[in-house]
This record gives structure tokens, C-alpha cells and sequence, in this order.
């Protein structure tokens, strides 16, 4: 989080969020104020793909794991979810999600793959499985 | 974007997610297109704007500290164990432009669904990808009611690029839809082997 607190007005109980978090949204009361996951600050893409890591600690340990980060923990155990079913899944807005995921993941219940950079976006074996796919449906 | 993004080296077998958008102007069966080939219930996400518009370039005119949402429909096909397609509808009003960066970046491509009888609802959607360089094919919605026109004649009538599929489709139809998504597809292939080997020569 940054130090930027210039705009904010210092009132008791107005701290916790920063410049960068704008004026106050009330869903990231959920993320503890936080807009960004954290400190890798990576920014999750719609249609990267989360799902549970094998061994991951005991979800159990009440202090670390909110109710939303558990709601997002059972959506995974289901099935491998991309952030945006994620988001749909828990009626949580995306912005959101990213940050408890940046949670899950650095707790180590989760693991994160990103989609495959444009660059080297449609290997051709893949695309003409998709096409087959398709044609199959 | 997450190019700085460093975890553990991703296995062979990761899952592997595909994005295409559904474009056009409102009331062009942009949501019905989704629904109709999607193998979910279309899902509903929504993006806090004020978030959503820290991290692009051309926020000109938008205010970035707005906190309303917007709302973005979405499906799924899913090819097999590990290998799927995102479907997205982009959001229609003009103020919402600036989340169509995100949603194209990484995109395999994208349909523009286009009504005869309003053609030019879609002429930002055509320019956008087109700027972009984002693969795209044009699916006529043919309406019942709607003047037939060609393929051709939409094609002329769009200034589309030499090459830019245009296809005619019924947005409520699977089939339909399907074929407009194989369209896709192979352009999106036949596009990027193209640029491929302007890189190489």
C-alpha cells in the first residue's frame, strides 16, 4: 500500500484506505481496504485459471482466511475456476476477487496459471483441437 | 500486463484458457450469442470502474474515480479436461471503452455481431479490433424482418479489410453460433502464421 495519503482526510477511522483506493468502495471493506493483490501486485487476468494446490495448509486456521476467501476455496475444490467464474460464482465484483486470490496465493491454498501470453497465443496443434472441439459440440 | 508475474515454472499440463469477445452494438445479440453456444447459464461478472481503469492508457474522458460497475456477461465452452474457451460479451455503452482493453488483452479474437438495420452500431467495435490488429470476423444477426443483405455487401458497406470474414448467423442458434466461433478460429490461425512469417522475413 502506498504512503500516499495526501488527499485523504485524516478522520478516525478514514486511514486505512489510501490515495490510490479512491473514494471509499464499500466491497473492499472485504479485502481489508487493499485494491491490489499483494505484494507481487500482480493483476490477474479474467480468464486466469485457479485452482486448489495439492498440500496446502490447513483451511482450518481461523485467523488467516476470511469467509469470502473460503466461499472462493469450495468454488475451486469443485473444479479448476477462472477468476471471472470466480467472481460470478461468489457475486463478488472482479477487482475484488483478484485480491483475495492474491491472498489464496500467497498463502499457498491456490495456484494461479495465466493465460498464454498473445505472442505465442494460438499454437496450431491447439487451434485446430478447439476447432474440432467446437465442431463436436 | 502480468508479464512480471513470477511463480514456479508452469507444468506442461497446465490448463489452458482461450478468450474470444463478442462485440457489437446494443441490442445486437451479443448476450444471446453467448448463451447460445455457452455450456453455462451466461454468468454475470461485474468490474468496479474506478479499479478497472487504473491501469490502461486512454482513460480520456472517463472519470477514473467513478465507482460504479459494469456489468459483463460470460461463458464457456469447454474443448476438454484442461482446455477451454471464454466467451465475453464487451460492454456496449461508449463510456465503458476503456474495459475492452483488458478484456482484449490476450484474446484470440473476436466476433462483431452486426444488425443490417443498424449497421453502424458496430463500426467502433470494427475499428477498434481493427487498430489493434485483433483477429475478428463480422456475424451478421440475421433478424427476422431484417433485410437480407450479402456477405459481400456487408463487407463493402464496413470497409473491412481485405480477408476480414464476414459470416451470416442466427445468435439464438448453436449451430449457428458454432460456426461463427470455427470462422473465428481458423482466421485467428490463418492471422497469426501471416504475421508470423512477416516477423521472419
Amino acid at each position: 500500500m502506498t504512503e500516499d495519503r495526501t488527499d485523504v482526510e485524516q478522520r478516525p477511522g478514514s486511514q486505512w484506505y489510501d490515495h490510490e483506493a479512491g473514494p471509499l468502495v464499500r466491497p473492499y471493506a472485504m479485502t481489508g481496504g487493499r485494491t491490489r493483490p499483494g505484494p507481487a501486485g500482480v493483476r490477474f487476468d479474467l480468464i486466469a485459471l485457479v485452482s486448489l494446490e495439492a498440500g496446502a495448509p490447513d483451511v482450518d486456521d481461523p485467523t488467516s482466511l476470511g469467509p469470502e476467501h473460503r466461499a472462493l476455496l469450495d468454488l475451486c475444490r469443485i473444479e479448476t475456476q477462472s477468476v471471472a467464474e470466480l467472481a460470478a460464482g461468489t457475486d463478488l465484483p472482479v477487482g475484488v476477487v483478484r485480491v483475495l486470490v492474491g491472498d489464496l496465493l500467497e498463502l499457498g491454498h491456490v495456484r494461479v496459471s495465466r493465460p498464454v501470453p498473445p505472442a505465442q497465443l494460438p499454437d496450431e496443434r491447439i487451434l485446430r483441437e478447439v476447432i474440432a472441439g467446437l465442431r463436436a459440440l | 500486463m502480468v508479464s512480471e508475474f513470477s511463480d514456479a515454472p508452469e507444468a506442461e499440463t497446465a490448463a489452458l484458457a482461450l478468450k474470444i469477445l463478442v462485440a457489437g452494438g446494443f441490442g445486437a445479440g451479443k448476450t444471446t450469442l453467448v448463451g447460445a453456444v455457452s455450456e453455462i447459464r451466461p454468468l454475470r461478472t461485474e468490474e468496479l470502474l474506478s479499479e478497472a481503469g487504473q491501469c490502461v492508457d486512454d482513460t480520456d474522458g472517463v472519470d477514473q474515480k467513478v465507482t460504479t460497475t459494469v456489468a459483463m456477461d460470460f461463458g464457456r465452452i469447454t474443448i476438454r479436461s484442461g482446455l477451454s474457451l471464454y466467451l465475453f460479451g464487451t460492454p456496449g455503452q461508449d463510456r465503458f471503452w476503456f474495459l475492452w482493453d483488458e478484456l482484449s488483452q490476450g484474446a484470440l479474437g473476436a466476433v462483431v455481431l452486426a444488425d443490417t438495420r443498424r449497421l453502424e452500431d458496430c463500426f467502433p467495435a470494427v475499428d477498434y479490433f481493427e487498430h489493434r490488429r485483433i483477429p475478428f470476423v463480422v456475424a451478421v444477426n440475421c433478424f427476422a424482418g431484417a433485410r437480407a443483405y450479402g456477405a459481400h455487401d456487408v463487407s463493402r458497406a464496413l470497409d473491412l479489410d481485405r480477408g476480414t470474414p464476414v459470416v451470416l448467423c442466427d445468435a439464438r442458434d448453436r449451430d449457428s453460433g458454432k460456426e461463427v466461433l470455427i470462422r473465428l478460429v481458423e482466421y485467428a490461425g490463418r492471422m497469426h502464421t501471416a504475421r508470423l512469417l512477416d516477423s521472419v522475413s
